[in-house]
């Protein structure tokens, strides 16, 4: 299908980036009329994904966050990845409750509240090394965009 | 994130203010965990009217704050959560051992 508009940003994984990636793609959103529910959803199902990358994707620190958001039709499509270690199990790591750091006071609910706030979420390897978080949500039946009007 | 306490008629009011993320959960367990800390109450009130974002970090947070008052006997009930910090409660069941007060 065709992307009526797109953007990208990359950023440090740094937890202090995790409400600009949020309002960066709420702002980019809103051409699309999305509802404030909608919008909250977004914002959060990002929040959780940037933040996966934060804890997890780097031991070592400095590692970045890619940021894509495309706008097809009515309905938004994001991806979040990281050039990290990588997650060993998806399937496992997308259970619910299941963390890999248990004695941080961790909910493991990171996946599920992405899955729950969104239409469809996928996750996979990004090429060799990372994880590509890429999630769709159709807003309202009225929201359009049209580009160079 | 700004935390606001007071403690009035055995029970001790906090209300979260600002955003719950992972970058504000350092700074909340901590500021939680000191108002916790103090005398003359027998239950607590977490106060989110004010609570602008939050994600699955926070129920991390409260889950922690859950286990450390249960040791003292000390309920901990929710107050004024917005429809969507609702949805993330009911999904993860946090009302279940932190119930939602009118």
């Amino acid at each position: 299908m065709k992307t009526n508009n797109f953007m990208e940003v990359v950023f440090k994984a740094e937890s202090v980036n995790e409400g600009f990636a949020r309002v960066c793609v709420a702002s980019f959103c809103v051409q699309l009329n999305p509802s404030i529910d909608e919008l909250t959803d977004i914002k959060t199902a990002v929040s959780e994904a940037v933040t996966n990358a934060v804890v997890h994707a780097y031991p070592r620190g400095n590692g970045i966050v890619k940021l894509r958001c495309e706008l097809i039709g009515g309905s938004v499509r994001i991806e979040v990845s990281d050039e990290g270690v990588g997650i060993k199990d998806i399937e496992k790591a997308r259970e619910p409750f299941f963390t890999t750091k248990p004695t941080e006071e961790r909910s493991g609910m990171g996946f599920a509240v992405m899955e729950s706030f969104m239409d469809k979420v996928e996750v996979e390897k990004n090429g060799l090394k990372g994880t590509k978080v890429i999630m769709q949500k159709q807003l309202n039946a009225n929201a359009r965009v049209v580009v160079g009007e | 994130m700004h935390i606001k306490s007071k403690v009035y008629n055995n029970t001790l009011y906090v209300i979260l203010c600002g955003e719950l993320d992972e970058h504000s959960a350092t700074h909340t367990r901590m500021t939680l965990d000191e108002a916790f800390s103090g005398r003359g109450f027998g239950q607590v009130i977490i106060d989110l009217s004010e609570l602008e974002f939050m994600d699955s970090t926070g129920i991390g947070v409260l889950i922690g704050r859950y286990k450390k008052m249960k040791s003292k006997n000390i309920p901990i009930y929710i107050a004024n959560p917005s429809t969507h910090a609702e949805k993330i409660f009911k999904m993860t069941g946090l009302y279940e051992i932190m119930p939602k007060i009118v």
